[in-house]
């Protein structure tokens, strides 16, 4: 009887969570259902099968080359030792700091036509038109790939290498008594223990692509969010715009569904604390530069380039760009990102939590409905967050206008629509982050403390949460950087008084003229390279 | 956990208290631009202005917050916003003796709904090294083979180009203009990308010869000592000076059906519309003064004087959705 009743809370906090969270959806899937087709039949017989090729294209496009990038370093930062890895296991998840909007601001610049490394090779050359040569255009689907992926490999890296490190290591040992080569293990061994935690990341990875419009849009690509914003604000059709919005959700949670399906019958557990402090290849020779190189190579695409480029617009234009309201900028920027991740870790652990205990396929709704939120396009998910909160404040007003009373917009013209919209958007990086390290606890230890008479909320707090930790703090991590570097919704949403760093940027991007806002951005990233600091150490010292 | 809820209760309480002098403004337009008028006004007036800027989805937010919001005014930065917030009945009859005699009929609402404020010209831009100065431009010759691989212009649906399509579909009808878009297309140096800045960066470096853009954009340019070196290797060229004249977008400012302080947001857009402003506009901003006899910025003076397309602004956002159907058919951005 006891067992039900606590049962049924983790159910009712999960379901009710799941729901409150999806509900902007629903009212979007509700508005999408209002009538008029005749845009959307018109998109359909134009421009949108060459939008949804132009989607799958870079949606695909961006997993490969973040496994190319971030499987490989997950590996050898993980297993290897080689010169520079101390440094580069947390250099390496730099990138993650830079928003796609500005390291794709900073490449085009440096790599168009009209670019200092073009009009450099004309020069020396002696070239005088685009017909003299060929330089790849980075305004490009292809070149949209490679930005998108260099800002958001290190979700997989970070999640691979969490993946790894608590694994068994004796897993390899083992293989490689078998007679397994370092790459065969690579590929038979960590490869399919981590498939969970890889998909996991590629879904994150996949949502947060399908979600882009900053980067696409500047690189003159139309994908489905293209279409979503031209029938919003050029057909003056939110039904439509809508109705695209569910057809993308539609597809990815049946993905996921998917992907969860396939993996129905395994599960993998790990026995003991796998991190070792021995590398279990110490390379030498060729292969240790080839490592140190690797690193080294993407750390100064990723990270380094873009950043001196940022520095240097910010000397030259100092005088412009250098503005006393930074530190207010920042500390909005910082107390919404805080507030977001420490909330959604919560949230995320719980609902977790109760998949694990419900042990139903159905208890894994909650999950997903919650985390559905992170593929719409910011603005979109901006409106659809709008729409139950004005509903809310409204039916609030009139029932109290017979009292003469007046919230007015108390939610939506106050921070807490920002707060909202970040949960609803970031969830599912916690969410993802969480369920990874979950899975991987063994349900021996469960029963354990079950039989020792622990109730499930002292299970959770006393067993699953200290084996947690880690997880916890890469959700957290995650999370506070996105909100950090989050634009398109705190931008429409922001009551009066809110700036914060992004939108500050953002005035200047819009107008073509990152230099002004050189300074701000270059803060954007210093601050989200704080919480990095503080996470790799609390790593470090457990490792 | 306890902690982390203190804090949270902290930062939510943390919104200020609206003051009685004040005029809460949802702007399109970038925040730095207007900056010089709004200190102004507020040096005048006492009346204290807040901002908030976005670019997209400000018109549906107005609507969602519906009574409640807080939204005096609404500034724009193409005359569809200020036509779309009318039509979805966002807006106020604006009735001030002083704005009827600052700005010219053609540009304010007939019914007061909404002004303009300031005028931007579709210009072409063409390279000196390899054009010369087009004094005869027409937007139609846009499509004329003799320019293929030489015009540069960013997404056809930006609203300054769509704004110009529906002023060709207004003036030549539908078929033609889908023909005349096919034509443009087909000329292009490459696919449309960037804003209008970016489009004479690429004539300057030899990328294409002409290039779609507001007039504005080239004085903001030459005040860059980065960006100086563009903007002086072109000409500017106001298109259809021997017939219908200049395609034309202005900037502008509704007040909201539901403000809470609309006498404030009168004072402003009257402010706005003065001499002074204008002239702000003029000089800081590039733009062309709506008000008449407002002295140009002596570099967009140097421009020259030019005739203006006379249609109405209500008639030409008839045709946007239009225009924008037509632009996906001839698929002008893939």
């Amino acid at each position: 009887m006891n067992f039900i009743f606590k049962l049924s809370k983790w159910q009712l906090f999960a379901w009710s969570t799941g729901l409150l969270l999806s509900a902007p959806l629903f009212f979007l899937i509700y508005e999408s259902l209002q009538g008029d087709s005749e845009v959307f039949s018109h998109l359909w017989d134009t421009v949108l099968w060459d939008y949804i090729t132009n989607t799958v294209l870079l949606i695909f496009g961006v997993c490969l080359l973040s496994c190319a990038i971030a499987l490989p370093l997950g590996w050898l930062s993980a297993y290897c030792s080689f010169p520079g890895k101390k440094q580069f296991e947390w250099a390496l998840m730099l990138p993650l700091a830079m928003p796609t909007y500005l390291i794709a601001y900073v490449y085009t610049d440096l790599l168009d036509y009209a670019g200092p490394v073009q009009i450099a090779l004309r020069e020396w050359f002696d070239w005088h038109s685009p017909t003299d040569y060929w330089f790849f255009d980075i305004r490009t689907l292809p070149g949209a790939i490679v930005m998108i992926a260099l800002v958001l490999y290190p979700y997989l890296f970070l999640i691979f290498k969490t993946a790894l490190r608590e694994q068994s290591f004796k897993l390899v040992q083992a293989s490689q008594l078998m007679g397994l080569s370092p790459w065969q293990s690579f590929f038979k061994v960590s490869i399919v223990l981590s498939r969970g935690s890889i998909v996991a990341a590629l879904a994150l990875i996949s949502m947060e692509t399908m979600a882009d419009y900053a980067t696409v849009s500047y690189f003159a690509v139309s994908t489905l969010t293209t279409a979503v914003y031209d029938t919003w604000f050029g057909y003056y059709s939110l039904t439509a715009a809508a109705k695209i919005s569910g057809v993308m959700l539609l597809l990815l949670f049946l993905a996921l569904m998917a992907e969860r399906f396939s993996r129905r019958n395994q599960a993998v557990f790990e026995r003991q604390s796998g991190v070792n402090s021995e590398s279990l290849y110490k390379l030498k020779g060729k292969h240790a530069w080839l490592a140190t190189s690797f690193c080294s190579v993407i750390l100064l695409i990723a990270f380094i380039i873009p950043m001196l480029v940022l520095l240097n617009y910010a000397i030259t234009y100092f005088d412009k760009a250098w503005n006393t309201a930074f530190f207010s900028y920042a500390w909005q920027s910082l107390k919404v990102a805080i507030t977001v991740s420490v909330i959604s870790i919560i949230l995320a652990t719980l609902i977790v939590f109760y998949q694990r205990v419900a042990k139903q396929g159905y208890s894994l709704i909650p999950g997903r409905l919650a985390s559905t939120g992170y593929a719409l396009p910011g603005t979109v998910l901006a409106i659809a967050v709008l729409l139950p909160l004005t509903v809310l404040e409204n039916s609030i007003n009139a029932a109290l206008e017979s009292y003469n009373l007046d919230i007015g917009l108390l939610l939506t013209g106050s921070i807490i629509t920002i707060i909202v919209a970040y949960l609803v958007r970031f969830y599912a990086i916690a969410h993802g982050a969480i369920e990874s390290s979950f899975v991987r606890i063994s349900p021996s230890l469960d029963m354990a403390s079950q039989s020792m008479g622990k109730s499930q909320g002292q299970t959770l707090r006393l067993v699953h949460l200290p084996l947690l930790r880690r997880g916890l703090l890469t959700a957290a991590l995650l999370v506070f950087i996105e909100c950090m570097k989050e634009l398109p919704a705190a931008l429409l949403l922001r009551p009066f008084d809110f700036e914060s760093l992004a939108t500050h940027v953002f005035q200047y991007v819009s107008d073509e003229q990152l230099e002004l806002a050189s300074i701000s951005a270059l803060f954007i990233v210093l601050v989200g390279l704080i919480p990095l600091y503080f996470i790799n150490r609390s790593m470090e010292q457990r490792s | 956990m306890r902690t982390a809820l203190a804090i949270l209760t902290c930062i939510i309480s943390a919104s200020p208290a609206f003051a009685s002098d004040v005029v809460n403004i949802y702007s399109f337009r970038q925040p730095f631009l207007i900056q010089p008028i709004l200190t102004d006004f507020t040096k005048q007036t006492g009346i204290k202005t807040n901002v908030v800027f976005a670019k997209k989805g400000l018109i549906e937010r107005v609507k969602r917050e519906g009574k409640h919001s807080k939204a005096d005014l609404v500034l724009t930065s193409n005359f569809s916003a200020l036509i779309q917030l009318e039509d979805l009945n966002l807006t106020q009859s604006i009735k001030s003796d002083r704005i009827k005699n600052n700005i010219p009929a053609s540009y304010r609402d007939s019914d007061g709904q909404w002004v303009a404020l300031t005028k931007r010209v579709r210009n072409v831009y063409s390279s000196k090294e390899r054009l010369g100065a087009l004094p005869k431009l027409t937007y139609e010759d846009l499509a004329n083979p003799q320019y293929k691989g030489q015009i540069c212009t960013r997404s056809g649906k930006h609203p300054y180009n769509l704004g110009l399509v529906a002023s060709m579909i207004a003036h030549h009808g539908e078929e033609k203009t889908k023909t005349w878009l096919e034509g443009v297309k087909a000329n292009l140096a490459r696919k449309p990308q960037g804003n209008d800045r970016a489009q004479v960066k690429a004539v300057k470096e030899g990328l294409c010869n002409l290039a779609l853009g507001n007039s504005y954009y080239l004085g903001k340019m030459l005040q860059d000592d980065e960006q100086k070196a563009w903007a002086e290797s072109v000409y500017i060229n106001f298109p259809n000076q021997q017939n219908r004249g200049s395609h034309i977008n202005v900037s502008g400012a509704v007040i909201t059906k539901y403000a809470k302080n609309p006498d404030n947001a009168l004072k402003l857009i009257e402010f706005m519309s003065e001499t002074k402003a204008q002239n702000m506009y003029a000089s800081v901003n590039m733009e062309y003064p709506v008000k008449q006899g407002v002295e140009l910025s002596s570099l967009v003076a140097s421009w020259g004087s030019f005739k203006e397309d006379g249609l109405a602004l209500d008639e030409i956002s008839k045709y946007r959705p239009l225009a924008l159907k037509l632009i996906d058919e001839v698929k002008f951005d893939l």
